[in-house]
């Protein structure tokens, strides 16, 4: 299996880590589902949707989480926000050099309300606190269900993340957002205004996801252990340029309504072609525009 | 619930905290402590510019009076749900915040937040939620979700889930049940300022509101599962 969009969470751990190297904490046979989701007669699964183990990503010991999409669109409940809460918490006692996070997920698990919701709090202060420790947290995105809600929070407390043009990040998505204001606002059956508002190449040009890879499998591989090896430090010198970057963003594209219009402003003079572009012409583009 | 009756509670000594739209800021003085305060107001909407202004307060504390306890006054409906928020990558900036918070506990600020009004999923996720100590005012109202939405999204019939929310805290809004389950630390009423003294000193610096969720009953599993994912 190539497609990364297209694997399985599992599938997705085979094709990143060395051969061999992988060892499943909680797996099915510990039968960890969920209580909510039984209480309300709906499906269960024996790892609640979540895969975590420790394995070798390039010869670098490293800590998994791989959500997995096809059960509840990669959905937080209790049970799977705590065995990634308990991945972090092994991250502070094994010698690791970083911990991946493979994110499929709409956020919280509604079936959970509350336990959810506070599930993936726990996740976003692990991730924060992993990080103070010194520990790089990287993340990857580019499975079908994208990165919603409070977990595309979660996402952006990482180190770095890695995306594909197929994956999507954000915290609304699009459906909430119609749903709340109407199709007027934001159109979710729009793919190409979804894709130019939170799809991989949106957010690698405004500098939201560190790299842009393609759709493959050995593609992620090696920008997730890029990133684990430098991963950058958090500290007040770098708090402070977030909130000049984030303050500047702002003021540059604040009265934008459409991701042209920020490509435009960012040197593309033919921002309509930038979804046509492939990964390594953007990326070499968008060098040459910073650089100019 | 009107703000400045909370901080005239708190802070016994005075404050200085104002409202520029929704975003509300100052010093308070409990006893012999000041607290820098930073939150919301109106039930507001946390978009970008609510999210970044909350953040450069928390910045700033660090950099001019390290050590200083920080002060969540949290009242929201939610993030913004508007296509420009999302254009802009409004999920990083709400990152940019609770990465603020963490950073502040590291460097030995203590961080409290209190619910003074309501507390809705992603306005609460990068605040309030980010605290060391989070506690509410007893007629509070936290949630995910209204119950006629969550049963849109889940199609779950809503008499079904309102039957549920009568009977388990883990689908009724709340503070009560979020206190049950262990995210919110205490129900604060009577008088604040003697609560607030108490949260700072009593405020623990990890997280550990599972093993809280655990010892209350409210969520009986996260800590055990988390226990065992770190050990086994």
């Amino acid at each position: 299996m190539q497609s990364y969009y297209e694997a399985t969470a599992r599938e997705r751990i085979a094709g990143i880590l060395d051969p061999g190297s992988w060892h499943e904490i909680l797996p099915p046979t510990a039968r960890t589902l969920s209580p909510h989701l039984k209480a309300l007669d709906l499906p269960v699964a024996f790892d609640d949707g979540v895969v975590i183990g420790s394995g070798a990503l390039e010869g670098l010991p490293v800590l998994v989480a791989a959500q997995e999409g096809g059960f509840m669109g990669g959905a937080v409940g209790e049970v799977q926000g705590a065995k990634i809460v308990g991945l972090f918490e092994r991250a502070k006692a094994a010698r690791v050099a970083g911990v991946v996070l493979l994110l499929e997920t709409g956020g919280v698990r509604l079936q959970e309300a509350n336990a959810g919701l506070i599930a993936v709090s726990e996740v976003i202060r692990a991730i924060c606190a992993t990080r103070v420790r010194g520990i790089p947290v990287v993340a990857a995105i580019g499975g079908k269900f994208g990165c919603f809600g409070g977990m595309g929070i979660a996402a952006g407390c990482c180190t770095s993340i890695v995306m594909s043009e197929e994956g999507r990040l954000g915290l609304s998505g699009p459906e909430v957002i119609e749903t709340a204001h109407g199709v007027e606002e934001f159109d979710s059956l729009d793919r190409a205004l979804v894709w130019r508002t939170v799809g991989g190449k949106h957010r690698f040009l405004l500098g939201d996801c560190a790299t842009l890879v393609d759709d493959r499998q050995p593609a992620f591989r090696s920008a997730l252990a890029q990133a684990v090896r430098t991963g950058e430090e958090l500290e007040l010198a770098s708090l402070e340029r977030e909130q000049r970057t984030l303050d500047e963003r702002l003021e540059r594209f604040g009265a934008y309504t459409d991701g042209e219009d920020i490509w435009r402003d960012l040197g593309f003079d033919k921002p309509a072609n930038v979804p046509l572009l492939a990964t390594d012409a953007l990326i070499a583009l968008s060098k040459r525009l910073r650089a100019a | 619930m009107d703000w400045h009756a909370v901080a005239d509670g708190l802070f016994d000594r005075g404050h200085d905290i104002v409202a520029v739209d929704d975003l509300l800021s100052g010093t308070g003085h409990c006893g012999d402590t000041a607290f820098a305060v930073v939150g919301s107001t109106n039930h507001a909407e946390i978009g970008v510019e609510l999210t970044l202004a909350m953040a450069k307060r928390v910045v700033a504390t660090m950099r001019d009076h390290p050590g200083r306890p920080i002060l969540f006054l949290v009242d929201t409906q939610g993030q913004r749900l508007r296509h420009r928020d999302e254009l802009l990558g409004i999920h990083r900036y709400m990152a940019h915040l609770a990465q603020c918070v963490e950073l502040a506990r590291a460097r030995g600020h203590r961080v409290l937040a209190l619910v003074y009004d309501q507390a809705l999923s992603g306005g609460f996720l990068a605040s309030g939620m980010m605290a060391d100590l989070c506690a509410a005012l007893p007629h509070a109202e936290i949630r995910v979700m209204n119950l006629p939405a969550m049963a849109r999204v889940t199609r779950l019939p809503e008499e079904r889930l309102r039957a549920l929310a009568a009977t388990s805290p883990v689908f009724a809004p709340g503070a009560e049940n979020y206190a049950q389950m262990g995210a919110i630390d205490a129900l604060w009423a009577g008088d604040l300022a003697t609560h607030l003294m108490a949260a700072l000193r009593d405020a623990p610096t990890t997280d550990t509101r599972r093993d809280v969720g655990r010892a209350r009953g409210g969520r009986k599993l996260a800590a055990a599962i988390a226990e065992r994912a770190a050990s086994e």
